[in-house]
Formats: C-alpha cells, sequence, structure tokens
C-alpha cells in the first residue's frame, strides 16, 4: 500500500511536470509565428500612415515611437448591431485616423458570458498585451472601471455613460486619471418618439428597455417627450389618446435564463396593438421582430438604437435609429492620451447641430429608415430643426410618474435633472424603479 | 497484444501490467491528453486559427506574470472547493449535480448575513466570519435538501440537484431585481457592491486572498484525509461501492448519505462565500461561474482520487483565466478552453472504458487456464 501511494504521488507530480513541459513546447514552438502575426496586425495601420504621411517616415524607429496601443472593453458581442458595436466602430475609425493608434479588445465582457471575470481584470489582460489606455464602454463596468482606474493611475481611463469624473455629479470619484464620455442621446430619442407617434395608427407605443437606471430612465423618457410632442402639436390629437408603456428586460441585452426575453417582449407589445416598438436595449431583437410580423402581414414598425448599421436588420420596418457615433470623441481622448495630455474630464457631448449625421463631428444622430412615410420625413426633418434652433422639450410643466412635480411651468431642467431622472415621466407606464 | 495468448510463461506479469500497473494507466491518461490536445488543434486549424500560438497565449495568459497567476489562483480556489466536496458525495456513490446551486445558495446566504451586519458596529472580521459561515451553513442545507429529497422522498439526487439549481438561481435573480436591488435601479447587474473592509483582505496589488487560498488547501487536506485515512471514509466508500453490502456490514447507509452530502455542501457554500468575500463582493446571477459543473468535470476526470485534485482543478482554472488572451490576440472565442477541458474528461473516460474492456476480456482468457488466480486480478487498482 505504501508503495502504490507513493506511486501515485510521483504520478502526480509527473503528470504536473508533462504538462507543463507540453505548454512550455507549445510556448517555444509558438514563438516564431508570434512574431509574424504582430507585425500582420500592425500591416494595416503602416499602409495608413504611409498615405498619410511620405514613405521614408515609416522607418522602424519612428513606427515604435508612433505605436499607441488602445485597450477596449465591450460588454456585448463586437458585432451586435447595437451599443458594442458603435464602440467597436468607434475603435477602428480611430484606428484610421490616427497613424499608429492599434485597438485590442475583449468583447463580451460580462460575468454572463466570461464566469469567474471581473472588467478590471480583463483590462488588466489588455494592458499586459500591450494596451496603454483602457476604455470601459458600459454602464455594467462601472465597479470594474474605478477599481481599475484606483489600481492603475498611471493608465488614462475612459468610461462611456458614466458620471464618475463629473465634479457636479451625484457620484464623482475624484481620480485623476478618468475621464467620461457620453453623448446627449436625449435628442436622438425624442426624434425616435416624434417618428414613432407620427407612424403609429393605434396610437400605442412600446418601449423595450433595457435595466432601470438614471440614463435609462432619462432616454425612455425622452422618446416619452418626442412622441407627445408629435401626438399633440404636430398632429393636434388629444394627449389622453396616446399610450406609452414600457417594458423592461432586466439587462442590456438578453441573457437566457436570466433576462425577460427582448423578442418575447417585442411580440407581446405587438399582439396586444402597439404597432410601433422603440428599442433601448443594446441588440435589434425588437427590429428583427417587427421584420418577422410584417412578413406575416402585421402592420408594425420597431425603432432600433445604437447603432447606424442596425436598419440593415429589417429596413423595411424600421422607421429610423437613434445612434451613437463614439468615433470623434474617442479620437480625442486617444489622441490626449497618446500625447501625455491626459486630464480627467467628463464630457456629455451634444449632436451637431449642422448635420446631426456628420461621421467627423456628431456624437449622436438619427438615421431614417424606410419605414417612415414621406410625410413623417418631412416632419421629422422639421423638428430636428426646429430642436437645432433650440426647441427645447425638457420644460416644464412636467410632472414625474407618481404625480409629483418635476418642472414647474417654463423651468427648463437642468443637467443634473436630466441625467438623474429619478422616474419616469407621468403619462409614462411601467416601472419607475424595479420592485 | 497477442503475446497473451501465446506467452504463458509471464502471464504474472503481463496480468499486471494491463490491470494493475500504474505506469500502464498514467501513460493511458497521457495518451488521452495528446488526443483531447490533438481534439482541440483541430478545431482550432478548423477555425483558421494556429493552434501552438493559441496554447502558448493561453499559457502565457494563464502564467506570464504574477498578477494572471494570481489570477488563476482566485479561479483555482473554488474550483478546488468544488472538486473536494464531490470527491465525498462521489464516494458515496451520489451524483451532486447540484453542487453549482449549493454554491449560490452559499453566495446568497453570505450576502444575507453582509447585508445584515454591514451598518453595525461589529468588527468587519467577525462580520466576514460569519458570513462566511452563514455560506458554508447556506451550502449545506441546501445539499441535504437534496439528499433528504433523494432518501425520504425518492427522488434521485441528480433531478433533485438539478431542480435545487433551478430554484437556487430564481432565488438569486429575485433577490437581485427584487428585495436586494441596489437603490433606484433595476438590473440583474448585481447587488450594491459591499465596502472594501467587508472583503477577505488580499495579496498586496494581487486578487488573491491569502484567506481563501488557506480555506481551499485546508478543505483538499481535510476530504484526502478523511477519504484516505479514515475509518469513516472507508465506509462511505463501501456505501459508494456496494449499498447494500455496506448496510448489511452494519453501516448506516442513509446517513452517510446524508453526511457526504453536508459535507460536499458545505465546502460548495465556502465557494459560493468566497466568491462574495473575495472576487465579487456582491450578489450576481453568476456568481457560481460554473464552478460547480466544473468540479464535477474534475471529479470524473481523477476518477475520484483526492490526490489529484489539487493538480487538475490548477490546469482548469489556468485554461479558463488563459484563454481569455484568445480573442484579444487570436479573435477566437475563450470557450475553446470548455472545449478542451470537455474533450479532455471524454477521452479519459473513453480511455478509461476501453482499458476496462481490453482488461475484462484478458482476464477472461487467461481466466481459462489458471482460474485460481483470476479473481486476484480483480482486486487490481481500477
Amino acid at each position: 500500500m505504501p508503495i502504490s501511494r507513493f506511486r501515485r504521488v510521483l504520478l502526480c507530480g509527473t503528470f504536473a511536470a508533462l504538462i507543463l513541459t507540453v505548454a512550455l513546447l507549445a510556448a517555444a514552438c509558438g514563438s516564431t509565428p508570434e512574431e509574424s502575426t504582430t507585425s500582420t496586425t500592425i500591416a494595416p495601420s503602416t499602409t495608413s500612415t504611409s498615405t498619410a504621411a511620405t514613405e521614408s517616415t515609416t522607418t522602424t524607429a519612428g513606427q515604435t515611437s508612433q505605436e499607441f496601443v488602445f485597450g477596449m472593453l465591450f460588454v456585448g458581442p463586437y458585432n451586435d448591431h447595437g451599443w458594442s458595436q458603435a464602440h467597436y466602430e468607434a475603435g477602428t475609425y480611430v484606428e484610421s485616423k490616427l497613424p499608429g493608434a492599434k485597438m485590442i479588445y475583449v468583447d463580451k465582457a460580462n460575468t454572463s458570458d466570461r464566469p469567474g471575470t471581473t472588467p478590471d481584470q480583463l483590462a488588466e489582460d489588455l494592458v499586459n498585451q500591450g494596451a496603454q489606455m483602457i476604455f470601459f464602454t458600459s454602464d455594467d463596468m462601472k465597479d470594474g472601471a474605478y477599481a481599475f482606474a484606483r489600481n492603475h493611475p498611471n493608465i488614462p481611463v475612459v468610461f462611456a455613460s458614466g458620471d464618475g469624473a463629473w465634479k457636479d455629479g451625484k457620484d464623482y470619484q475624484n481620480l485623476p486619471n478618468l475621464s467620461d464620455v457620453m453623448g446627449k442621446m436625449e435628442y436622438g430619442k425624442m426624434i425616435a418618439g416624434v417618428a414613432a407617434a407620427l407612424t403609429t395608427q393605434t396610437g400605442k407605443i412600446g418601449y423595450l428597455g433595457p435595466l432601470i437606471n438614471d440614463e435609462t430612465r432619462r432616454l425612455a423618457a425622452s422618446v416619452y417627450l418626442g412622441a407627445k410632442y408629435a401626438w399633440t402639436e404636430l398632429l393636434k390629437k388629444n394627449p389622453a389618446d396616446l399610450k406609452f408603456t414600457v417594458n423592461w428586460i432586466g439587462f442590456w441585452f438578453n441573457i437566457p435564463g436570466v433576462t425577460s426575453d427582448p423578442t418575447q417582449v417585442a411580440d407581446n407589445f405587438y399582439n396586444q396593438g402597439f404597432d410601433v416598438v422603440v428599442s433601448g436595449i443594446d441588440t435589434t431583437e425588437a427590429l428583427v421582430e417587427a421584420g418577422r410580423l410584417s412578413e406575416a402581414g402585421k402592420k408594425v414598425w420597431a425603432i432600433p438604437y445604437d447603432y447606424v448599421g442596425a436598419l440593415d436588420e429589417a429596413p423595411t420596418v424600421a422607421l429610423g435609429v437613434p445612434y451613437f457615433n463614439w468615433g470623434p470623441a474617442y479620437l480625442q481622448y486617444v489622441t490626449a492620451a497618446r500625447e501625455g495630455q491626459w486630464s480627467s474630464f467628463w464630457q456629455w457631448l451634444a449632436p451637431d447641430w449642422t448635420d446631426i449625421n456628420n461621421p467627423d463631428t456628431s456624437i449622436v444622430g438619427f438615421k431614417k429608415g424606410e419605414g417612415l412615410s414621406a410625410d413623417a420625413s418631412a416632419k421629422v426633418d422639421d423638428f430636428t430643426k426646429a430642436l437645432a434652433g433650440g426647441l427645447n422639450l425638457w420644460t416644464g410643466p412636467l410632472n414625474l410618474q407618481d404625480g409629483a412635480p418635476y418642472l414647474k411651468d417654463g423651468e427648463v431642467a437642468t443637467d443634473q435633472q436630466i441625467w438623474y431622472l429619478p422616474q419616469l415621466l407621468q403619462g409614462m407606464e411601467g416601472q419607475s424603479v424595479s420592485e | 497484444m497477442s503475446d497473451a495468448r501465446t506467452s504463458h510463461s509471464t502471464p504474472t506479469r503481463l496480468r499486471s501490467l494491463l490491470t494493475g500497473d500504474a505506469w500502464i494507466n498514467f501513460g493511458l491518461q497521457i495518451g488521452a491528453l495528446i488526443l483531447a490536445f490533438l481534439l482541440t488543434s483541430c478545431i482550432l486549424l478548423v477555425a483558421g486559427a494556429p493552434p501552438f500560438e493559441a496554447y502558448k497565449q493561453v499559457f502565457l495568459g494563464a502564467v506570464g506574470s504574477v498578477t494572471s497567476f494570481s489570477n488563476v489562483l482566485v479561479a483555482w480556489v473554488p474550483l478546488l472547493l468544488a472538486a473536494a466536496g464531490v470527491l465525498v458525495t462521489f464516494a458515496a456513490g451520489l451524483w451532486n449535480i447540484g453542487v453549482e446551486g449549493q454554491i449560490v445558495l452559499g453566495a446568497v446566504l453570505t450576502t444575507w448575513v453582509l447585508r445584515l451586519l454591514q451598518d453595525t458596529a461589529i468588527s468587519p472580521v467577525v462580520i466576514i466570519l460569519l458570513a462566511i459561515l452563514a455560506g458554508v451553513v447556506g451550502g449545506a442545507l441546501w445539499a441535504v435538501l437534496a439528499g433528504v429529497l433523494k432518501t425520504f422522498g425518492g427522488v434521485n439526487e441528480i433531478f433533485g440537484g438539478l431542480g435545487l439549481n433551478f430554484v437556487a438561481t430564481a432565488l438569486t435573480l429575485w433577490l437581485i431585481f427584487g428585495p436586494w436591488k441596489r437603490p433606484g435601479i433595476g438590473s440583474m447587474s448585481g447587488t450594491e457592491p459591499f465596502p472594501e473592509r467587508l472583503g477577505l483582505p488580499t495579496m498586496a496589488g494581487l486578487r488573491v486572498s491569502p484567506w481563501s487560498l488557506g480555506l481551499g488547501i485546508l478543505a483538499v487536506i481535510l476530504v484526502f484525509v478523511l477519504l484516505e485515512r479514515t475509518y469513516f471514509g472507508l465506509r462511505l466508500k463501501a456505501v459508494g461501492k456496494n449499498t447494500r453490502a455496506a448496510f448489511l456490514l452494519g453501516v448506516p447507509t442513509w446517513q452517510y448519505g446524508l453526511l457526504a452530502f453536508l459535507f460536499c455542501g458545505g465546502l460548495a457554500g465556502l465557494a459560493g462565500a468566497i466568491q462574495v468575500t473575495s472576487v465579487y463582493h456582491r450578489l450576481i446571477p453568476a456568481i457560481s461561474s460554473g464552478y460547480g459543473f466544473m468540479g464535477l468535470m474534475i471529479g470524473m476526470l481523477i476518477a475520484y482520487r483526492a490526490i489529484w485534485v489539487a493538480p487538475v482543478a490548477l490546469f482548469f482554472a489556468a485554461l479558463n483565466i488563459g484563454s481569455i488572451q484568445l480573442p484579444i490576440v487570436l479573435k477566437l472565442d475563450s470557450t475553446l478552453s470548455g472545449v478542451l477541458q470537455g474533450a479532455l474528461v471524454l477521452f479519459v473516460l473513453l480511455v478509461e472504458g476501453a482499458r476496462q474492456r481490453y482488461m475484462r476480456r484478458v482476464r477472461m482468457r487467461i481466466a481459462a487456464p489458471t482460474t485460481l488466480e483470476a479473481p486476484l486480478s480483480a482486486s487490481g487498482e481500477t
């Protein structure tokens, strides 16, 4: 018996040693291809360098001093036709505009897709691969972003959609390497609300909401404000005939078994007579479902969110898409980090009102879809112009959902009041906070 | 191999080689390992990725720096606890599929105690201790529930465990979106993080806590001693091998089964408690991180021999952490590590099955001329 036990211990050791050897062997064999892969991945940016600058500048020394690697964490798949893809494309935008800039990323950075990980841990993995600054691109990464910024004070950190660097905000973190950026999507959402109200024939608009927080409440409310405006001011209809219902799935996108199924939620809306569903989630289920039902003969429409290419999922039933164009802002952040000009700041950027769809200047845009009628399309354009001209729907009198006054008559909401909207607005149906 | 029939001069040696000799077993298991790597390499090639580069990235991602290795250790601890736990139930012949839910319940009870006591004047050390203890109790009770369902309700522990896993998840989701929601927020993201003082202290600049590491290692030693060195372990194995025989020999069989559940659940609950107090610092829907099922895989892979838990769990943890490099560097899905883990278990079981079949055949052939010696060969290691 003691011999066999001794043997087992011996075997254990040998086994471990063998695994180690195999791994080392793999490492040794892999070292040559590794160099070739890095050089091939760098290649595209080198070519863009040579187009921008003269051939002679692309010496090895110049290249290394120019190369700047930025790491990005996406909460969903990089090709989700929504929130994450918008950030991914912003990364490629920076790569194309800034010679030497190189993006590395981890997508599906959430605990359901990558069990056992935390955002700060994934960010460290990116740093180990050479990232010199990190973009945390989802609200879901808030705690991880702060933890990472705290533990790595020399690495510039961008937290998209956050308020941790907002000195006048409620969640100011005082981390010198942390900056925030957000687009004033309220405008895009108000335009979406106008398009929805001009199109609905049943007077019932559904809002497919993600989880419930300050951001999602104010965006859902923006859609409602736009819809109410179009309904009462443009169509001159009775406000009581407009039904606006919010249904939250519980997270930014579908996690089977954890969230409500967004396809199911959209389907329920359509089956209950809601003929326009405005999506607030990261992915395109509402539009896909509208396309499916439309093929079956139902008159329904949808408005996706986040990503300009989302319309392609079902072009004929799409009224348009309010989308983020993070590229120009990210270019500014990466340039600042590369040039050592980094400072902590918070930006809540408005669209470029001269052309909200300018890919080089406007962080928020609205692309109209094929489903929008010619008349509605013209009215949407007029509304956009009115917004550019100073029309502000976040003006009192407005009450919160429970009837408590939010804005007095004529009072214009401050940034704080909009950002931290505590409830949905009066007239909206659905949960303001979870029960 | 046809020698078995022709050379009767060395039947004993041959038999010991085929049936009992550990080196043959070892060789076979290495063969399984190679097969698993081959299969994974094929999948990598189909995906258009260089296999060696992929393995290298995984390896470097796991042990390339102190930080990454400490992350491996963070994943190692709950895996150790879950795998060590299921060994106890395996020994008693029980398939504790519910280990996943037991981790979750451990995490839930730990979170509950932390929530209850976080604003009191009680010292953080005491709060953490109580919270971890609550986690152990939570996991143990959830496991005993599966045991009771089996013993008194006639519900097979596999189905009972699966059902209880679902209940545990549903409970977690309800708590996170309902009573334990973050103020003003309704999100499946998780509960409000606990303040730093309510987390297990970590090593400087790293994520791993020496306390959780110590608890994990202690648990494995405990299970090893329990199964290999104690009368209790021997009886437990007797119940596992042949319940009826054990019963006739005077072992209180169902009590032993329940004790095995209790023990395994306690360890799983501890894993959940550590996930809350030292990894996530809050309750999230995926708090168990799949470590329970992975623990079951490890249990099968090592054929329930406690001495192997630590290295194999370390290997699995390293795969999990290292594979995050795959999407970063090679744009590959990191679930590839899961493929390798699954293939490994599959091939080891396959090879073991093939070996046993072959053994039986050889034994029958040899048994014909030397009937008397035959039963002896059966006592060899399996």
